[in-house]
């Protein structure tokens, strides 16, 4: 039984959210503490197959589930001659680390949502959308097929700004929701002409297969430029972030949270694209560089924008655009070596991994972050900081949690956001020290950001409106707890980390040659 | 040359989807021109699969003709599902924003900004 469990490990995954959420409005129409534990056990026993996935990846390497074959691991029927014909996903340790990442934040999320949507009408939609949203994430993390990522990344687009717009709040959510669902579609329609560039030359729809045969033509290089602006566009990174702060201050706090994680899964599908679609038969210096810069633009920007605000998640909201930037950069500074072994080893691997330790790093401390503005928010009723101060008298652990969520995110240790920067700015200043020195030029900017926050917020004397007040309900607590533990735990142990989760996931995106081996299982034609 | 002829359809769509995005000002004229390059790309991936002569993919049809692809069938397809629950979704949008805002121009679209 449990075999045949983990033999399913991906289609579960999928799944199990997605029974969740069409089951959610069903049971919320008899009772509405049956719903919720109904949506508490289905993201946890998501956590869990997205555990046993990654546990089953990470000790014997790249999943390759195919729908409808005999067997799931037959990737390339007999008779087909070396093609790979149906839906397959790969789930190769970098995706499998994704889908962690999503799933805890998922279960936090949902736990925090108990309490802080409770007031709240229409919480079928809002459950049964968060748990497609994961859906969306899953999937995109987990396919080896290029239409299978439109499909998944149009389902996160949809989720994600339905749920943007949830608390319509005067129209304004909606402003903001309009514009993301708008925005998105556009570069989704701008990816999926990509995928159509791809195919007709290919004759697949495959990454492993078309990795296998590219040739870099002309189509090939609109293709990638393309699959770079609508992946980058949903990632959030500058020029393409405009989204960005609508969206992220404009959502429920919780689902803030989870929008950081699914602006990731496109992040994800850039490196996909850039490493394992195209890889060193791309022109990866100019490529690299280009992503170098569109990082150093983000870091930059993003900090500058966020200096001045006065609503608590615009400027979170900026600084998640900022952070992005870091993890471009260490990815962008391998990719501009990726091809020169001596680099690679030198600082380029330790560049890598410093990018990818940062995704789940920004993915706990920036969703602890926005959960305790969430909790602020629900305290007071306002997001300006002008209009707060003295919260540290009544909600101690809110206070701590932000603590632990800033220091991270400017990067003190000895939480996980310094681990992670530390491996970016030894590497990137071995490859180019006045990238190093912006880098870090911007952590501080960050830091001087969180020390007004925090100033704005909890310091001072008690404000009388919000008298009588206390501290924030235990399952908002217990979501942030898990975020806050997983942060200093990454900072604590850094090596360890690095070492089981981060290394394999690096290395499965550089190895290009692995990943079409491990799909068309060495047939390369 | 004939048989390119779809493939200048589809680039001239999205290009006037895209100028009816960049020039109109209003909401639901800018959703319709999100439309028309949803309609472009699906007219690029059908005439992708087209063979020249070839017959519908049914196999029990099939003779020794050539047949056209059928997998960029089935994209479109799935393409126009997603574009009409898309299209579904903004317009729901759009009428929100205009109860709310008494306008579905973008220059109303201002309350988010810095």
């Amino acid at each position: 039984m449990m075999d045949f469990l983990l033999a399913q490990a991906p289609a579960l995954l999928l799944a199990l959210p997605m029974l969740g959420a069409f089951l959610t409005p069903v049971l919320g129409r008899y009772s509405e503490t049956g719903r919720n534990a109904w949506v508490v056990l289905v993201s946890f026993l998501t956590l869990v197959t997205a555990t046993a996935l990654a546990w089953v990846v990470y000790t014997t390497g790249t999943f390759v589930y195919t729908f409808g074959a005999v067997s799931p691991s037959l990737g390339i029927p007999a008779d087909s001659g070396g093609i790979p014909i149906r839906i397959l996903f790969a789930v190769d340790a970098m995706g499998a680390f994704m889908a962690l990442s999503a799933s805890i934040v998922g279960f936090a999320v949902v736990l925090y949502s108990l309490s802080s949507v409770r007031k709240l009408s229409g919480k079928d939609g809002y459950y049964a959308l968060l748990l497609l949203l994961l859906v969306g994430i899953f999937g995109m993390v987990c396919t080896g097929d290029l239409f299978n990522l439109f499909v998944f990344l149009e389902i996160n687009s949809l989720a994600g700004a339905a749920l943007v717009a949830y608390r319509i709040d005067k129209g304004v959510a909606v402003e903001a929701g309009l514009k993301y669902a708008f925005i998105s579609t556009l570069g989704g329609l701008m990816f999926l002409f990509a995928v159509g560039l791809l195919y007709a030359q290919y004759d697949s729809l495959n990454i492993a297969y078309i990795a296998s045969q590219m040739a870099f033509t002309f189509p090939d290089k609109i293709a990638l430029v393309l699959m770079i602006a609508a992946l980058a566009l949903k990632a959030g990174v500058v020029p393409m972030h405009f989204w960005t702060p609508d969206a992220y201050s404009m959502a429920p706090s919780s689902i803030t949270a989870i929008l950081v994680v699914a602006s990731q899964a496109g992040l994800y599908g850039l490196f996909r694209v850039l490493f394992s679609l195209y890889g060193v038969t791309m022109d990866y210096v100019t490529v690299g560089w280009i992503v170098i810069i569109l990082g150093i633009l983000s870091m930059f920007i993003g900090v500058t924008m966020a200096i001045p605000q006065k609503d608590i998640k615009r400027l979170m909201a900026y600084h998640a655009v900022s952070q992005t930037g870091y993890m471009l950069l260490g990815v962008g500074v391998c990719l501009a070596v990726l091809g020169d072994a001596t680099q690679m080893a030198a600082f380029g691997q330790t560049a890598m991994e410093g990018g990818i330790f940062h995704i789940i790093n920004h993915a706990m401390y920036k969703g602890l972050l926005f959960l305790t503005a969430g909790a602020i928010f629900l305290h007071t009723g306002t997001r300006n900081l002008n209009k707060m101060g003295g919260l540290g008298h009544s909600m101690k652990w809110t206070m701590l949690f932000f603590i632990i969520g800033a220091l991270a995110i400017a990067g003190i240790p000895p939480f996980s956001g310094f681990a992670s920067k530390l491996m970016i700015y030894e590497s990137v200043f071995a490859f180019s020290p006045i990238l190093s020195i912006i880098a870090m030029v911007v952590s501080v900017l960050t830091l001087a950001s969180f020390v007004k926050v925090f100033h704005a917020v909890f310091m001072g004397p008690k404000q009388p409106e919000f008298e009588g007040k206390g501290e924030v309900p235990t399952p908002m607590l217990a979501g942030m707890a898990i975020l806050a533990i997983l942060t200093i735990g990454f900072g604590i142990f850094p090596q360890q980390v690095v070492d089981i989760l981060i290394t394999p996931a690096a290395d499965a995106l550089i190895n290009q040659g692995d990943y079409i081996a491990s799909v068309l299982g060495g047939m390369i034609a | 040359m004939y048989l390119n002829l779809p493939f200048i359809g589809a680039g001239l769509l999205m290009l006037i989807g895209i100028a009816i995005i960049l020039m109109r000002k209003n909401l639901v004229k800018m959703i319709m021109g999100l439309s028309i390059v949803e309609a472009g790309v699906n007219l690029f991936l059908v005439a992708s699969g087209y063979v020249d002569g070839g017959i519908p993919p049914i196999f029990t049809a099939a003779g020794d003709t050539v047949m056209v692809y059928p997998t960029v069938q089935a994209m479109t397809l799935t393409n126009i599902v997603i574009g009409i629950a898309t299209t579904a979704l903004l317009l729901s949008f759009v009428i929100i924003v205009y109860r709310r805002y008494g306008t579905a121009d973008v220059d109303g679209m201002r309350r988010l900004r810095g």
